[in-house]
């Protein structure tokens, strides 16, 4: 009975809200008429000032790239979370995978499956770095490559196989690597402060805009986000699945 | 009231992810209805941000100087999207811990747990 | 306002009110996974390719596995727990094993 009252407030409650926030919505301009002056003087000078053709990643990584440093230790910080939260217990002991598959009785991976998701790495990987050097060109940077480099690793434990995984993706350097890409930013942050007295000032080279090896500083951000964002989610799925596949209660557990 | 259509969604979602929240019994639900509420505000975001006719604002094959979008809204909901997930992750290690502490997935269980 | 656009507004709508009526978490995995799915066609179609790609790759494929991945290990927890002793009582077990 408590949960239907309680049911019956939030309804009101919510309408309550709804209804406000509907008027205010109301008041904002005609859907697809935004005129906002900040956005149309970027458009329409950011490529000559920062030789970057995707608008988006110079601001992201230019303009306001002390926002997304910001936003590259949220991401940072929850990992090193998860980490800390779905570390071995004192009441839990690790068991060897091997051991572990061995006593599980799902199905294996039929062969094909292997063979393509296998398959299917490499240009996934490829894809993923295309992704993080061409994010100052064309849709992409940092935060997607990484992504997609990540789903590379999910498709070696897709193709079933769990112990390969744990071998291609030794803990150490995947926390190392997660630790030198959010440094990277910094570093790169503080090389701009020690060359002209500003942070994350544009120091490198402009170069022509439609090249690759242009827009400053901001194909070694990309990188240094990329690889951040992929340690990240590596680092994630691992946990996750070393909860699921290798953690068991100390004591043998029941069989 | 049809040209406000996105924001309406917008709302929408809010509401309907606050409703699955407050009217949950399963943790883990509880966090997919979360990230529910999250989406509304990237929809919101990129709604008003929208021009009408306007292209993407990257200009690779295009001069500069065509019609395009809002470019700054689109670069806080980029990192947002990530970042989201990200915590997503926290709150289901969260879950996690807490099933295996107190043997149950019902927030209203943990209200009677003292100690 | 096209018809394109009207069109996946109240898709996504029906998908975020699906995702949230839906009560068991194994099926709401999938339904989230199709939401995000639908959320990144949003994305697209308002002319935003870069967050398409984000929303895509992370709502649709990163997250609905990470829920799958918790909601085993909490199967598996309960099947630890019920093995123990049948009916033990929701509160912290009894002293260390």
């Amino acid at each position: 009975m408590r949960s239907q009252t309680q049911r019956r407030v939030f309804l009101v409650a919510m309408a309550g809200l709804a209804a406000f926030l509907v008027w205010g919505m109301a008041g904002l301009p005609r859907f697809g008429t935004f005129a906002g002056a900040y956005s149309q003087f970027l458009n329409a000078h950011a490529v000559a000032q920062r030789a970057a053709t995707n608008v988006v990643a110079a601001i992201t990584f230019d303009y306001r790239g002390f926002d997304t440093m910001g936003e590259e230790f949220i991401l940072f910080a929850a990992v090193v979370g998860v980490a800390i939260l779905l570390r071995t217990q004192r009441d839990e002991e690790e068991r060897s995978p091997t051991e572990e598959a061995e006593g599980r009785h799902a199905p294996a991976a039929s062969n094909a499956v292997r063979a393509l998701g296998l398959a299917m790495v490499g240009p996934i990987v490829v894809f993923g770095v295309y992704v993080v050097a061409h994010g100052h060109l064309s849709p992409g940077g940092g935060f997607q490559g990484g992504v997609v480099l990540a789903t590379g690793a999910l498709l070696v434990y897709l193709s079933g196989e769990y112990v390969t995984l744990r071998r291609v993706r030794p803990e150490h350097l995947i926390d190392a690597a997660e630790s030198a890409g959010a440094g990277g930013y910094v570093a790169i942050g503080v090389l701009g402060l020690a060359m002209t007295g500003s942070f994350l000032e544009n120091v490198l080279p402009l170069g022509r805009p439609g090249a690759l090896l242009s827009a400053g500083i901001i194909l070694p951000i990309n990188a240094a986000v990329g690889l951040e964002v992929a340690a990240g989610f590596v680092l994630l799925l691992s946990e996750f699945l070393e909860q699921t596949l290798v953690l068991q209660p100390r004591g043998g557990g029941t069989p | 009231m049809i040209g406000h259509l996105p924001q309406l969604v917008a709302v929408w979602l809010f509401a309907v992810g606050l409703y699955g929240i407050v009217t949950s019994r399963n943790l883990v639900h509880m966090v997919i209805c979360l990230s529910v509420a999250q989406s509304s505000t990237y929809v919101l975001l990129l709604s008003i941000g929208f021009r009408a006719g306007g292209t993407a604002p990257i200009f690779l094959d295009v001069p500069v100087g065509t019609r395009a979008v809002d470019p700054v809204v689109k670069a806080l909901a980029l990192t947002d999207v990530v970042v989201g997930a990200t915590v997503t992750a926290l709150l289901l290690a969260l879950a996690v811990q807490a099933h295996k502490r107190h043997g149950t997935l019902d927030p209203e269980e943990f209200r009677s747990l003292r100690g | 306002m096209t018809v394109l656009l009207a069109v996946v507004l109240l898709g996504v709508a029906a998908a975020g009110t699906a995702t949230v009526l839906t009560r068991d978490p194994l099926d709401q995995a999938v339904a989230a996974s199709f939401f995000g799915l639908l959320l990144g066609v949003l994305f697209l179609v308002l002319q935003a390719p870069d967050v398409a790609l984000s929303q895509i790759t992370v709502g649709a494929v990163a997250l609905p596995l990470m829920i799958l991945l918790a909601l085993a290990k909490i199967r598996r927890q309960e099947g630890t727990r019920s093995g123990q002793g049948a009916g033990s009582p929701p509160e912290r077990p009894e002293g260390r094993r």
